[in-house]
């Protein structure tokens, strides 16, 4: 190919950003580079928890009943909570996004650290749905000592906590049909797949949530430093993106393991 | 930097990218591209013969019928560390993390990669997962074959099968990483003028396959992590025992490992376009088309992962809509094939060593990919799948065609990336001798499989050893094949003929700077005016 | 060493000639375009060699050859499709008069039943001249039934019956391999399979020490497990009536309706809450770890042969197939009044 030998360095003539890599020609070449490559990653993530999602889903359908026994046991108040918070979090943050292309400094530090309580907070919450399970024995594997067992509950000393078979009874009992307790226990045993995955899914979200926490704590401390600016917000925008992405994934995975078929009549 | 004569003896330049600056430090926290693609190929021909070493030994074992060199269970190691050595840590980064890192950034004009940090992170995760994966080596192997099907893999075997998954996964997210930086890289930093429709074809292809790297990974990280979590903890979802299904592991493992097998090639296709054009001192018949079957293949290449389960215990019906499929994704591959064949006619051939690996793979893989349509017919795969069949096919497309086009993109740009030129006569003894064993090692085979010996098998019937050993003898001639260039490379970095700027007259950004290239790789920023293969104007090849 | 150089395994069923036929196509279309485009390449390296004065020509490409070239090779790949799958068809549904005989794969051998409760372990006979269907399972891992000499392959599943059919042609000895990696031992699961004529197989099945029919032993495990006592032939019955039952449709509770097949009489034993019949309660209990893999094939060979006992099912309410819409309400409220959950192991960790 032929080329023409005329001298377009800019970066040795003009002053430039101190944000400007060497490699990049210009801010604007930067940041579109880099909010591609960020939405690029996204979309591995999007790969990894489809597969997680597919395979939950598969499951779903192969073992119908337990997997709508482990929905009902899991607690929808907390996860509704968590789901609010998560979205308020992610006003927080797209506000911070704004305020640093306005160069208020004060403002996005602000809204970045309310970000960071809320995700703290939604953090906290699961720990406490994560305790619950682990007190109802709902953890697959016979993980710390304590069994999984076919009512899908806890120990012999207290056999009502916890217990899905006892749970599966009440409610069809409350439809108005009876579920005979040989029936209810197989389907209290196969709800151990169901809590393999809410543990998996959701374990998955909150190792996200920890890293995006601690990228926001480094946004933080940029920003009250004064690093951006309206000639200069790319981190704060790439930020934002991947906290919006970690919400969208609760946003499925709420109705997804929380909300689907709680109200299944039992025939 | 010159551009015609045979007058003007090629120097080298004063300074350039592995003079610019001394010590290991400046190494390992580099963040130019050429010099991570250098760490790249240390580390990825280290386990090239990691996984060379472990075939001599299979290959050793099966010279006789009975199983009397190995134990069977330190034969399962040795098939699977081969395996997952040559697919993970050798084939899967090989062209696009060695010749892809140095040379993409040139061919489009740019001063690097768009992220150079993420780059070097890329090849410090794939140390990481080597380093887990040799641990696991030391601390025994896992025998689980490269495929790791459950409930095998998840509840049967007491090897570090974790361990060895953490490794793979580590080296799975170099990919994404280095797929990543090519997507943005391709397109964002583009040189003025350089239109998609001027790529060069290297750039298309290893574009095709970072798509590929970047949406199927993620999904073997996530198969393997829930394997990993399944060995651990017993929770059945894969394991028919607790209620899982293995069939399920099979599908999300395939997911990724069949376009993982378009990652391997495709690069392999993109220096095999460059190579024929500059031999052949033509532009490329067909350009758009050979451009668009890359994307192509990438796409279809995630329609038909299972045609690897054909016997599994899929349905009929889905078995038939896969096997439409696969006939239909070879479709682009056959295109190329075509297209390369035609670039040739009435050309100014030469046959420089880079041109006989061309050559070679396009003869090699044509027949692996046909092979490729035999496995797809359902009629027949019934009878050869799991046989030395499969093994003779899949070598024939990944050494045969995959290898070939890396041993020819080094030689080629071995005088870019060094500065010297490797010897040629040398170089084309051992072109010739890798062609004639590979061909010894794997064209018995297709015979073997079709007789019904099955993979992994350490013992066999008595009636094919006459076939195994004729596969062995063709094994010991393809690894003198290789060892030579390990020998004349290195040889060539002290005592090599300076190559000057363009020693192959060819087109194409990178050739225009220096070899070795300055760090910031262009002293003035190139700017496009012509199409990609412009051979018509004719540059006299300096001193060759 | 021996120094046979075989090209092809011996044909010893009716679908290896045609498997073998295929395979001839096919292996002409790969050397046809594999030696096209070698010695295409070899003409241009010589013909086109660089040449002083002779500049080479730049082609842009031409429309009409892409179309051609793209055109040709998806005709020909959708013939080997179609002919391919048509063969997988034939190979993949056994006639209906097979022969039934019952293979189990475990770590590293394999067990086989006839229907006359002959055993045997790593070998098969067969009779050549009629079609031979084997129903395989895996007690631990995948393996996989290989008879190269029949063309058939299946890999061999826990937890799901799949099939395998041929019909015998040669009589005589014939490798078995398991070609799904499985283990430490894989390469020594061998076993050979062994066809004979028809009278030597009839005195083979003669000769041999069998403990009853396989059906006969189905028939003791149902009893003895006490399941006479719920899949009885009267309308009261907890269970539905199994009389007739193999190979007829199911309607379930949720409406679907299934075929009773060997799949589903496992699953319903091993996991019965997976598919209620319409009309009767969840309250089977799960036999998982009381039969064993053989003991399952037992029992599902004991209701095929209820069922080719009686031709047409009992005109009888617990029937599965005849229960008519408007009965049902009045036999659940029945079973409510009389059914006691059976007592079982829930209480207790």
């Amino acid at each position: 190919m032929a080329i023409n030998q005329t001298t377009t360095n800019q970066t040795t003539t003009t002053d430039h950003h101190p944000a400007l890599a060497h490699h990049f020609d210009s801010m604007e070449q930067q940041q579109g580079a880099s909010t591609f490559g960020m939405w690029v990653f996204l979309l591995t993530e999007i790969m990894m928890f489809g597969g997680l999602f597919t395979a939950y889903l598969v499951y779903r359908i192969k073992y119908y009943d337990a997997f709508v026994a482990g929905s009902t046991s899991i607690s929808v108040s907390w996860g509704f909570t968590n789901t609010l918070v998560l979205i308020a979090s992610s006003f927080t943050m797209a506000m911070s996004v704004w305020a640093a292309q306005q160069g208020r400094r004060k403002t996005q530090v602000r809204l970045l650290i309310a970000t960071m309580i809320l995700g703290v907070i939604f953090l906290g919450v699961k720990a406490k749905e994560y305790y619950d399970k682990f007190d109802e024995c709902h953890i697959p594997g016979h993980v710390i000592g304590k069994g999984f067992n076919s009512w899908g509950g806890c120990d012999v000393n207290n056999p009502k906590l916890g217990n899905i078979a006892e749970e599966i009874q009440e409610k069809a009992k409350q439809a108005g049909a009876t579920v005979p307790e040989v029936s209810a226990v197989q389907t209290a045993k196969q709800t151990e797949i169901f809590f393999s995955f809410y543990f998996a899914m959701t374990g998955l979200h909150a190792f996200h949530m920890i890293i995006g926490v601690g990228l926001l704590a480094w946004l933080t401390v940029r920003a009250n430093r004064g690093e951006f600016g309206p000639a200069y917000y790319t981190p704060i925008e790439l930020g934002g993106l991947y906290w919006h992405f970690v919400d969208i994934v609760w946003i499925y995975l709420f109705p997804l393991l929380y909300l689907i078929s709680r109200h299944k009549h039992v025939a | 930097m010159s551009t015609a004569t045979t007058i003007a003896k090629p120097v080298m330049p004063a300074k350039h990218y592995l003079n610019d600056n001394y010590g290991i430090r400046s190494w390992l926290l580099t963040k130019d591209h050429k010099r991570i693609a250098i760490l790249y190929l240390v580390s990825i021909t280290f386990f090239f013969f990691l996984g060379g070493l472990f075939a001599a030994l299979i290959r050793l074992e099966l010279l006789t019928p009975q199983g009397d060199l190995f134990q069977s269970d330190t034969y399962n190691k040795l098939f699977s560390m081969h395996g997952i050595n040559m697919v993970f840590f050798f084939l899967v980064p090989s062209i696009p993390a060695t010749i892809g890192n140095f040379v993409l950034p040139l061919m489009v004009g740019a001063k690097d990669l768009a992220f150079p940090k993420i780059n070097l992170l890329s090849w410090y995760i794939y140390m990481a997962g080597a380093f887990f994966s040799l641990a696991t080596m030391v601390s025994g192997g896992v025998d689980t074959g490269w495929t790791f099907y459950t409930p095998l893999s998840s509840g049967y075997l007491r090897t570090h099968v974790a361990l060895m998954a953490v490794g793979i996964i580590m080296a799975g997210f170099s990919s994404i990483f280095t797929g990543l930086n090519f997507i943005v890289t391709v397109h964002r930093m583009r040189a003025p003028g350089l239109t998609w429709g001027r790529l060069p074809l290297f750039v298309w292809s290893n574009y095709a396959t970072s798509l590929i790297m970047v949406l199927a990974t993620p999904v073997l990280a996530i198969t393997l992590t829930l394997l990993a979590l399944e060995r651990v903890f017993h929770i059945g979802v894969f394991d028919p025992k607790y209620g899982g299904d293995p069939v399920l592991f099979q599908h999300m493992f395939w997911f990724y490992s069949h376009p993982a097998v378009y990652i391997m090639i495709l690069p392999g296709m993109g220096v095999i376009s460059e190579l024929i054009t500059c031999f052949s001192r033509k532009r490329v018949f067909g350009y758009s088309f050979v451009a668009f079957s890359s994307i192509a293949i990438a796409v279809f290449g995630f329609l038909v992962w299972a045609h690897h389960m054909f016997v599994a215990g899929i349905s009929q019906y889905s078995a038939m809509i896969f096997s439409l499929l696969s006939m239909a994704v070879a479709i682009p591959s056959a295109v190329k094939v075509f297209n390369w064949t035609a670039t040739m006619y009435k050309g100014s051939i030469t046959l420089m060593t880079p041109m006989l690996y061309a050559l070679g793979f396009i003869g090699l893989f044509t027949i692996g990919g046909l092979t490729g349509i035999m496995l797809a017919a359902l009629g027949l795969d019934v009878h050869v799948h799991d046989t030395y069949f499969v093994i003779a096919h899949f070598h024939y497309v990944m050494v045969g065609g995959m290898v070939t086009a890396y041993m020819g993109g080094l030689h080629f740009w071995w005088p870019k990336i060094t500065g010297r030129m490797y010897p040629e006569a040398p170089a084309k003894l051992a072109a010739l001798i890798t062609f004639i064993g590979f061909n010894l090692t794997f064209f018995p085979q297709f015979i073997l499989g079709y007789l019904g010996m099955p993979r992994r098998y350490h013992s066999y019937p008595e009636e094919f050893q006459v076939l195994n050993v004729l596969s062995s003898a063709g094994a010991s001639v393809l690894a003198i094949g290789f060892i030579l260039p390990l020998i004349y490379f290195l040889w060539s970095l002290r005592y090599g003929e300076i190559a000057g700027d363009n020693p192959w007259g060819a087109t194409g950004l990178e050739w225009q700077t220096t070899s070795p290239p300055p760090t910031h790789n262009f002293h003035e920023v190139p700017v496009v005016t012509e199409e990609p293969y412009a051979y018509g104007e004719e540059t006299v090849i300096s001193g060759h | 060493m021996q120094f046979k150089l075989p090209l092809f395994p011996e044909q010893a069923s009716t679908v290896a000639g045609q498997v073998d036929a295929f395979y001839l196509f096919l292996v002409l279309v790969t050397t046809f375009f594999s030696l096209l485009i070698a010695l295409l390449i070899l003409f241009f390296i010589i013909r086109y060699r660089r040449r002083p004065g002779q500049e080479a020509e730049q082609i842009h490409g031409s429309t009409l050859l892409e179309i051609v070239w793209t055109v040709i090779p998806l005709g020909i790949s959708m013939v080997i499709f179609v002919w391919g799958a048509v063969l997988y068809y034939h190979i993949e549904n056994p006639p209906k008069n097979a022969l039934e005989i019952y293979g189990v794969g475990k770590q590293w051998m394999w067990k086989f039943q006839h229907p006359g409760g002959q055993r045997e372990i790593n070998t098969l006979h067969v009779p050549s001249g009629r079609p031979v269907k084997v129903t395989l399972i895996s007690q631990d891992v995948i393996h996989d039934f290989f008879v190269p000499a029949f063309r058939v392959k299946t890999d061999v599943l826990p937890n799901r019956y799949v099939y395998s059919w041929f019909t015998p042609t040669a009589p005589g000895s014939y490798h078995l391999f398991c070609s799904q990696y499985c283990g430490t031992k894989h390469s020594a699961m061998i076993g050979e399979v062994v066809v004979l004529k028809p009278d030597d197989y009839a005195a083979w099945l003669a000769s041999g020490k069998a403990e009853g029919s396989l059906s006969s032993m189905g028939e003791n495990l149902f009893q003895g497990v006490g399941r006479v006592t719920c899949h009885r032939a009267d309308s009261g019955a907890r269970g539905p009536n199994l009389l007739g039952l193999y190979g007829r449709p199911v309607r379930l509770s949720d409406n679907r309706v299934v075929i009773a097949d060997d799949n589903y009489i496992r699953e319903s034993i091993l996991n019965p809450n997976a598919k209620i019949v319409a009309g009767f309660q969840p309250i089977m209990p799960t036999f998982q770890g009381v039969v064993s893999e053989e003991g399952l094939i037992q029992i599902t060979e004991y209701l095929k042969h209820l069922s080719a006992q009686e031709s047409e099912p009992l005109n009888n309410r617990s029937t599965p197939t005849e229960l008519r819409d408007n009965e049902v309400p009045t036999i659940q409220q029945e079973l409510q009044q009389r059914n006691q959950p059976a007592p079982t192991p829930g209480k207790q960790p």
